[in-house]
C-alpha cells in the first residue's frame, strides 16, 4: 500500500494506490496520522481510486481517519472508490458515517 | 447422504499477515474452474481476507500459528469455503458476530462477519475457548449461459 499526500491550504489529499487489506492497513493507518498531524488540515480527501482490493480493515482506517479529523473540527471526504471496495463499504453501512462521493 | 464433492483443495500456511494476499489469490485461482462472474470472484475474496485476519489478529495474537483453508466444489455450482485454526477460540460467537463489535483496537473495525454474511449465502462458525475456530462460508455460484456459437 502507497501513499501519496499532497497539502494546500489546509486541504489535504491522500492518494492510496495497492490492496488494502490488514497487512497493508498497519502502515495504513500510521502513514495517515502522521499526515494529518503534520498537515493539520481543515479538509482531508482519501482518494481511493488506485485501491486494487479492501476488506473490513479499509473501514476501521476511514473510521479512524473520521475520528482525526472531528477532533480537529475539520472534514472527510472518501473519493473514486473502486467497486468491489464500495461493495464492502455499502455491505458495512459506512455511506451513512462517512461523506463518500 | 452427505453429497461428494466433485473437486476440492486443502492449503495449509502459517498465520503471517502476508499471506492473506496469498489466501484470496489461492481461493480466486480455484474458483475460477466455476466460472464465476467477476462480483463473486471477488466477493469470494473478500470474505477469504476476512476470515484468514480473523485467525490472524484473534486466534493466534501473540503467535505465528497453522491456518488451514478447505474450498470444495459441491454439484449445482456450489462452493463450500472452510478456514480452521486450533488458536484461542472464541468465547461468545454470538458476541463476535454482532456489527462493529470487536477486541481487536483501532485496526480493526469489527465489521468482519458482517462483510462475509453479506458477501456469501450461509456463514456458520463453531468455536472452542482454547481450541480453536472452524468458519463455514457456502455461496452457489450463478450458472452461466454459454454461447452456442
Amino acid at each position: 500500500m502507497e501513499i501519496q499526500a499532497k497539502s494546500a491550504d489546509r486541504n489535504l489529499l491522500l492518494e492510496f494506490c495497492g490492496e488494502l487489506d490488514h497487512h497493508g492497513a498497519r502502515g495504513a493507518l500510521r502513514e495517515v496520522e502522521l499526515a494529518i498531524d503534520a498537515a493539520l488540515p481543515r479538509m482531508l480527501v482519501m482518494d481511493f481510486a488506485g485501491v486494487t482490493f479492501m476488506d473490513s480493515s479499509g473501514i476501521a482506517l476511514i473510521l479512524r481517519a473520521q475520528q482525526r479529523m472531528q477532533l480537529l473540527d475539520g472534514s472527510l471526504q472518501v473519493r473514486n472508490v473502486p467497486g468491489q471496495a464500495r461493495r464492502v463499504l455499502d455491505a458495512a453501512g459506512i455511506g451513512r458515517l462517512v461523506n463518500i462521493k | 447422504m452427505k453429497t461428494k464433492a466433485s473437486n476440492e483443495v486443502t492449503l495449509e500456511f502459517p498465520s503471517h499477515s502476508s499471506n492473506e494476499a496469498f489466501a484470496r489469490s489461492a481461493a480466486a485461482c480455484f474458483v475460477s474452474q466455476m466460472d464465476p462472474t467477476l462480483n463473486e470472484l471477488e466477493d469470494i475474496k473478500t470474505s477469504v481476507s476476512e476470515a484468514v485476519t480473523n485467525v490472524i489478529v484473534h486466534a493466534y495474537p501473540d503467535s505465528i500459528g497453522k491456518i488451514v483453508m478447505k474450498l470444495r466444489v459441491y454439484p449445482g455450482n456450489m462452493l463450500e469455503l472452510t478456514v480452521k485454526d486450533q488458536g484461542r477460540g472464541i468465547a461468545d460467537v454470538d458476541q463476535a458476530r454482532v456489527p462493529m463489535f470487536t477486541t481487536g483496537g483501532e485496526e480493526r473495525s469489527g465489521m468482519g462477519f458482517t462483510i462475509m454474511e453479506s458477501f456469501m449465502d450461509q456463514l456458520s462458525v463453531r468455536s472452542v475457548p482454547g481450541r480453536g475456530t472452524t468458519v463455514t462460508m457456502k455461496k452457489k455460484l450463478m450458472p452461466r449461459i454459454k454461447s452456442t456459437k
